[in-house]
């Protein structure tokens, strides 16, 4: 039972994923961060089968710098997030698919633009402005869709991300022990408390 | 034609193998590339082949990075280069994945040393023509270290060394003038004037990188290089001046007297 939201806005990409490591009915941790940094300006939010997600993310992670060190080029969000469908449409007909699911949140540093991507283990691949992966996503879109606008500034996401945490708690029977909230912008990856 | 340099794996009677000394032999006629320790930096040179005029500069640099935090300079066969820079990154990468942690330095040599040696005792292939030079900080240390493989396979360690052309001049420069404790200002100093000991021509001709613990390579830029070269060649300049003023006053008397 994980959650992982992310919303995009003028200038960024605001993340939070839940921080719950959970077994059947047993939390085996509070502080679980399902988040893996690719490169400096691309960060990969996971959810889905417990050791097929860590495994596939590190995998991504390990190709994406073997090609950056290899051709001497930063990959863009949009081609990290090509290159992560392409594995999970190989892995979907393979005898033991990876089941996870994925939100791709990136900042082009060309354009000077951020980029947000929904994947999922059959290997969809959507370019959003906002997405929510998980139970959550039933009480979230609609917050988001109520919410968002294009030129949202930081400090308005923040505050749409929380309206989504409240939803959570109020509506949800499950406690997520809390998210851990990125942001990814021209200046890299950081956490930030929400 | 004496035959044993024809199976690579097959030993002269005098227990050599030809082909992989043929391989040192490429190394010897390739670019100079040299590596040296400071206190906490490490800087490795590389002489740039003259370019014809009508070709484009091409971007392949002769100083590749196999991860972040490790760099590799050669001397040898371009070619034969990239595919060995090539096992290492993919290495490199592997050994992060399987063990969770970047590489350290010496386990990336040995690596790079084991294949070289592999193609030295496999059937149908030949040696790798190339030397090269490993360097870089293990993760969380701040020991530079300096490793130079060979074509056979040989992998040591070492304070400062030159690889390629003019190797053995420029190491005899820098066995002179290295010493324990350089700043990072010295130890790029004498970098350079080692590798102006063996390039024809200074400047475009020489790639630098520069790299301390925990932070980026840093590749300098050429107009950097250029001044760094200035200096050192007015200090020269200075040095040949002051010679001469010095000994041209006994000199004077030593003229007469053969006179």
């Amino acid at each position: 039972m994980e959650s992982l939201l992310a919303v995009q806005g003028q200038d960024f990409v605001l993340t939070a994923s839940s921080s719950s490591a959970v077994r059947g009915i047993t939390v085996l941790k509070p502080d679980d961060d399902k988040s893996q940094i690719l490169n400096s300006h691309n960060l990969m939010l996971y959810c889905g089968e417990a050791g097929d997600t860590t495994n596939f993310a590190e995998y991504i992670a390990a190709n994406i710098s073997l090609y950056t060190l290899r051709h001497n080029l930063n990959l863009s969000p949009e081609a990290t997030a090509s290159f992560t469908r392409k594995q999970l449409a190989t892995s979907l007909r393979s005898r033991k698919p990876y089941q996870v699911n994925i939100l791709l949140a990136g900042y082009e540093t060309n354009l000077g633009k951020p980029e947000l991507f929904w994947l999922d283990y059959l290997a969809t691949c959507v370019r959003v402005p906002y997405a929510c992966q998980g139970y959550s996503s039933f009480y979230c879109l609609s917050i988001f869709d109520r919410y968002y606008k294009p030129d949202l500034t930081i400090d308005e996401a923040v505050r749409i991300m929380k309206l989504c945490f409240d939803e959570l708690k109020k509506r949800m029977p499950i406690d997520f022990k809390g998210f851990i909230c990125k942001v990814v912008d021209k200046d890299g990856i950081r956490e930030i408390n929400i | 034609m004496s035959g044993y340099d024809r199976a690579l794996s097959v030993f002269s009677p005098d227990g050599r193998l030809l082909q992989v000394e043929y391989g040192q032999e490429a190394v010897r006629r390739g670019t100079t590339a040299i590596a040296l320790r400071g206190n906490e930096c490490i800087v490795i040179g590389v002489e740039r082949k003259n370019v014809p005029k009508l070709q484009n500069v091409s971007n392949f640099q002769k100083i590749a990075m196999v991860d972040n935090h490790v760099c590799l300079a050669f001397a040898g066969l371009n070619a034969d280069a990239r595919i060995l820079i090539d096992k290492a990154r993919v290495e490199a990468q592997n050994h992060k994945l399987n063990l969770a942690d970047p590489v350290s330095i010496e386990y990336l040599t040995r690596y790079v040393a084991g294949v070289q040696q592999k193609y030295t005792q496999s059937g149908g292939v030949r040696p790798f023509g190339v030397s090269t030079l490993i360097a870089g900080f293990d993760v969380g240390d701040n020991t530079p270290r300096v490793y130079q493989t060979e074509p056979a396979g040989i992998y040591n360690a070492w304070k400062a060394t030159a690889i390629g052309r003019a190797s053995k001049a420029a190491r005899e420069y820098l066995e002179k003038n290295w010493k324990e404790g350089l700043s990072r200002d010295e130890t790029i100093h004498l970098a350079v004037s080692s590798l102006l000991e063996v390039v024809q021509t200074a400047s475009g001709n020489i790639e630098l990188a520069i790299m301390d613990p925990g932070k980026d390579v840093e590749f300098l830029h050429s107009d950097k290089i250029d001044t760094i070269v200035k200096e050192i060649q007015d200090e020269k300049e200075a040095e040949a001046a002051r010679k001469k003023s010095g000994r041209s006053a006994p000199g004077v008397s030593t003229t007469s007297t053969i006179q």
